[in-house]
């Protein structure tokens, strides 16, 4: 398409969407957030700005990594419901109930209070390599956050493996390939194209869940503004700020998302 | 009641259970103004709808939790102030019920909004054309010909409630996880009763799975079941 026509559609749509009471509302939320800066108390900025940006890097880094873990554990886990025999679909099926079945902040203070009270009992860990990483909070907040989106993930991706039409399967039998690459050519890229659209939605609320690490003393962005209201004692600058910077990287989220799936062929099956 | 922590256990469970379903009832009247507020309001009722679900659901509850919480308090306290009352301690039972309450809104504004949308069109056209009026509508028509649409996502919803109200202990309000958090503390068991609360969780969860199974079959009577469509 040319340029010119590109720039004529876009403005086309802008000027669809940019209604009157639109520009009015827009005003408003203007007004609205300059009292916000004028009105409200922002002098702490200077001193925590740079605090700050280490929390949202950790939240990010926190985001990003337990995503990834958690996906490819979700992969064996939807595997097993959809196709496995039963000695591997109950237990998965058993995990994913649990994990969707209890709060979130349940099983993180279970894994960080509950078994991180039960190591030092044992003298073999407390001396062993890995009583570094136990001794720390951040281990335990990834792996929490990897079993909950594993277990949410897992029901997603059983019902993606089952919804791969009989057909495709017999097809690549038919073709004589073997089992694994079956799996690998054929089964699991339809079923992840099949996940995709709600893998949208489980990353954003896997971001919504985030600050609940800062109740087991991981430094993230949700701590970082916490420390910021205990020593200025403000209520809401800080909270307002929190808000904003998450919807930020929502909306992010959400753009590179359907980037991705604009790339891909959806219509499959 | 037995004796001891099993017995703040069972007490914090209770205030949880208490507060899922404050949450989820006010969730569904917001819900319920939403969606027909989307659905059939004016342009800026929209766009103030499309903001306030939008919002709520990009922002971490525990931060929407703690923002309502305290501007809802203050505002209030304002309020009374303002009126000449003096200032009231806002109970946490009634804070965490509008608190999760206003989160639910948002996520039930959507599904009931969809569910709506899913009643076939000439059924709401042949009720206007009846000349019923709107409530007369929405008792007769639209409530029972969507609920089979909305059921599953609002009973969805209904376990996000009761599992997010684990939240409000990090506000300090006594539920199921800081009744928990506090015996273990004391107690120094913390395994044991954080596995035990799971425990309490999950029987909530088993519970209330059997109860929208029967539901969802019982507002589906009369349809075509999806497995023979597929």
């Amino acid at each position: 398409m040319p340029a010119e026509a590109t720039a004529i559609n876009m403005a086309a749509r802008a000027s669809l969407w940019l209604k009157p009471h639109r520009i009015v509302l827009i005003l408003i939320a203007l007004a609205l957030v300059l009292c916000a800066a004028f009105f409200m108390r922002w002098d702490w900025l200077p001193q925590y700005w740079e605090m700050g940006l280490l929390g949202i890097w950790r939240a990010l880094w926190i985001l990003v990594v337990t995503c990834a873990l958690g996906f490819t554990l979700a992969v064996p886990l939807g595997l097993a419901q959809a196709g496995g025999p039963f000695w591997f679909a109950v237990p998965a099926k058993v995990f994913c109930t649990i994990i969707r079945g209890t709060p979130l902040l349940l099983q993180l203070w279970l894994l960080y209070y509950g078994l991180g009270s039960l190591f030092p009992q044992y003298p073999w860990i407390r001396e062993s390599w890995m009583w570094t990483y136990l001794r720390q909070a951040w281990p335990y907040a990834v792996v929490a956050l990897t079993l909950s989106f594993a277990g949410y993930e897992g029901e997603v991706m059983r019902g993606a493996f089952a919804g791969v039409p009989k057909g495709q399967l017999e097809a690549a039998r038919a073709f004589g390939m073997s089992r694994f690459k079956i799996f690998r050519r054929i089964w699991l890229p339809q079923a992840f194209y099949r996940a995709l659209p709600t893998l949208t939605g489980e990353t954003v609320l896997q971001l919504k869940s985030t600050p609940l690490v800062a109740t087991i003393s991981v430094i993230d962005i949700f701590a970082v503004s916490s420390k910021v209201r205990q020593d200025t004692y403000l209520t809401y600058e800080p909270l307002l700020l929190l808000a904003l910077i998450y919807m930020t990287i929502t909306g992010i989220l959400v753009l590179i998302f359907s980037r991705i799936e604009a790339r891909i062929p959806v219509k499959i099956g | 009641m037995p004796p001891g922590w099993g017995g703040t256990l069972l007490v914090g469970l209770l205030h949880s259970i208490e507060i899922a379903i404050g949450a989820t009832c006010l969730g569904l009247l917001i819900g319920t103004g939403g969606a027909f507020g989307k659905l059939y309001g004016g342009p800026v009722t929209r766009d103030l709808l499309a903001v306030y679900t939008t919002v709520v659901r990009a922002v971490p509850e525990l931060v929407l939790i703690l923002l309502l919480y305290y501007a809802g308090t203050d505002l209030i306290n304002q309020l009374l102030s303002a009126m000449g009352y003096q200032r009231i301690d806002i109970s946490g039972l009634a804070a965490g019920i509008f608190v999760l309450g206003v989160v639910q809104g948002a996520y039930s504004t959507e599904v009931i909004r969809g569910a709506i949308l899913s009643i076939p069109q000439g059924q709401i056209e042949a009720a206007r054309a009846y000349g019923m009026p709107p409530l007369l509508m929405l008792r007769r028509i639209t409530v029972p010909a969507m609920l089979p649409f909305a059921i599953p996502g609002l009973a969805n919803l209904w376990l996000i409630a009761t599992k997010d109200t684990a939240l409000l202990a990090v506000v300090g309000f006594f539920e199921l996880t800081l009744a928990t958090r506090q015996a273990a503390g004391v107690t120094k068991a913390y395994l044991l009763f954080f596995v035990a609360a799971g425990a309490l969780y999950l029987a909530l969860t088993l519970f209330s799975n059997l109860i929208i199974g029967r539901v969802e079959a019982r507002s589906r009577r009369g349809m075509p079941s999806v497995k023979e469509a597929r």
